[in-house]
């Protein structure tokens, strides 16, 4: 800073070639703005965007029961910019003993494979083993009633759930995104 | 800040002789507005490149929402048009600058026309201006495919019956701009192609030789 004050600094108020660059960089800018100024907010449009939430009825309540996972299919419409898609997903749905549904992907978290369940001589889900209810057959990750993954499973994490509800109807519901369980 | 980071840059680089020789120079007083209000008419060429660049940048941003498909060209549009953030705004902005870059150019040249600035030794340039002017109107038609709405279909069935219309040549001249015997999904896919890939590079490459010429030769003098 020191060996730069000139003349310059020491005049009252704008030079005129100061003035000048001013009202030229100021108009230079302004025009930049206008232009540029609604592309900006047209590029960071999907932030204004939340997910879109859609849920799909999967049966009444009577079906489900706290004793073991029934598995659901169910189709979620998902918009995709201009374009809508139906998606359809696998869920284990058991109820909790607070009364609340617990709807279970039927997709592995360790790397993507369907999880199985096995159905016992009467039709329904059976554990397989020791509090074994689902089994991956690529690799072997083993799944609890609840979905947590044993200690030796290749598996990080429980199975990841949707969104569940119950409407006045007593239908029960599930929704659109995927969430991930820490256990 | 601004100053500092220049100075840090430009102790390294010497960028400054870079843009003066760009950017100083005098400007003659009979194209100066500031003396005489009517010399105004030598801003229409900087005025045309200033929609240009504008038009690049529009267009750049609308090819993040728009496809080049028979199946989605028209609703993506539409979404742009209907849905996205400003949307409306930034393809005005395209469609509105489509018509005042072919205005303005127009006037600019008729301000060279009509001052005589077209005459030896700038005829050259005066060539390479009407090869921009092709570019731009092959812009403008190639532009108008896009939306794939009736009245894009229609003009460019139009548009391609006349090139069929040109003796001998006429329908292979429409074969190839059709890209086959049916206005459908390669004509929209080539014309895409060629609005957003080949005319921008050789509108660059004219323009740069434009600007060129116009500063190795200077501004032509007063009437
Ligand atoms: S994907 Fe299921 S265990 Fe590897």
């Amino acid at each position: 800073m020191g060996v730069s004050v000139s003349y310059t600094d020491k005049q009252k108020g704008l030079t005129r070639r100061q003035f000048l660059t001013y009202a030229l960089g100021g108009t230079g800018a302004f025009m930049a703005v206008a232009a540029v100024g609604p592309l900006i907010p047209f590029a960071v449009d999907p932030l204004t965007r939340g997910t879109t939430e859609t849920f799909s009825t999967v049966g009444t309540e009577s079906e489900f029961n706290t004793s073991y996972p029934l598995a659901k299919d169910f189709t979620l419409k998902q918009k995709d910019g201009w374009i809508q898609v139906d998606n359809t997903y696998t869920a284990f749905i058991i109820k909790q003993q607070d009364g609340t549904y617990l709807a279970m992907s039927n997709i592995c978290t360790h790397l993507g494979c369907a999880v199985s369940q096995q159905l016992g001589s009467d039709g329904k889900p059976t554990a397989f083993s020791n509090g074994i209810w689902f089994q991956c057959p690529c690799h072997g990750s083993q799944f609890s009633l609840t979905g947590v993954q044993t200690p030796v499973s290749p598996a990080q994490r429980p199975l990841d759930i949707f969104l569940t509800k119950v409407d006045s109807t007593g239908q029960v519901l599930v929704g659109s995104k995927k969430h991930q369980r820490t256990v | 800040m601004f100053k500092k980071t220049y100075d840090w840059i430009d102790e390294r680089l010497n960028v400054t002789p870079l843009w003066r020789d760009v950017a100083d120079h005098d400007v003659p007083a009979h194209v100066n507005p500031a003396n005489q209000m009517s010399a105004f008419i030598y801003c229409f060429g900087g005025l045309t490149f200033l929609i240009v660049v504008t038009q690049i940048l529009s267009g750049m941003f609308l090819a993040m929402y728009y496809v080049p498909d028979l199946y989605n060209a028209y609703t993506s549009v539409q979404y742009i048009t209907k849905e996205v953030l400003l949307g409306n705004v930034v393809r005005g902005m395209h469609f509105w600058g489509a018509s005042l870059v072919i205005i303005m150019m127009f006037l600019h040249m008729l301000r060279v026309f009509f001052t005589g600035s077209y005459k030896a030794p700038r005829d050259l340039n005066w060539v390479v201006g009407v090869l921009i002017f092709m570019v731009v109107m092959v812009f403008g038609f190639t532009g108008y495919l896009l939306p794939w709405d009736q009245k894009a279909y229609w003009a460019t069935a139009v548009g391609t019956n006349i090139a069929n219309t040109v003796p001998i040549i006429g329908p292979y001249v429409r074969t190839l701009l059709v890209g086959g015997d049916t206005l459908g999904a390669v004509t929209l896919t080539r014309f895409f192609a060629i609005h957003v890939f080949f005319l921008p590079a050789a509108l660059l490459v004219l323009l740069g030789l434009h600007f060129l010429m116009i500063r190795k030769q200077g501004i032509a003098g007063p009437l």
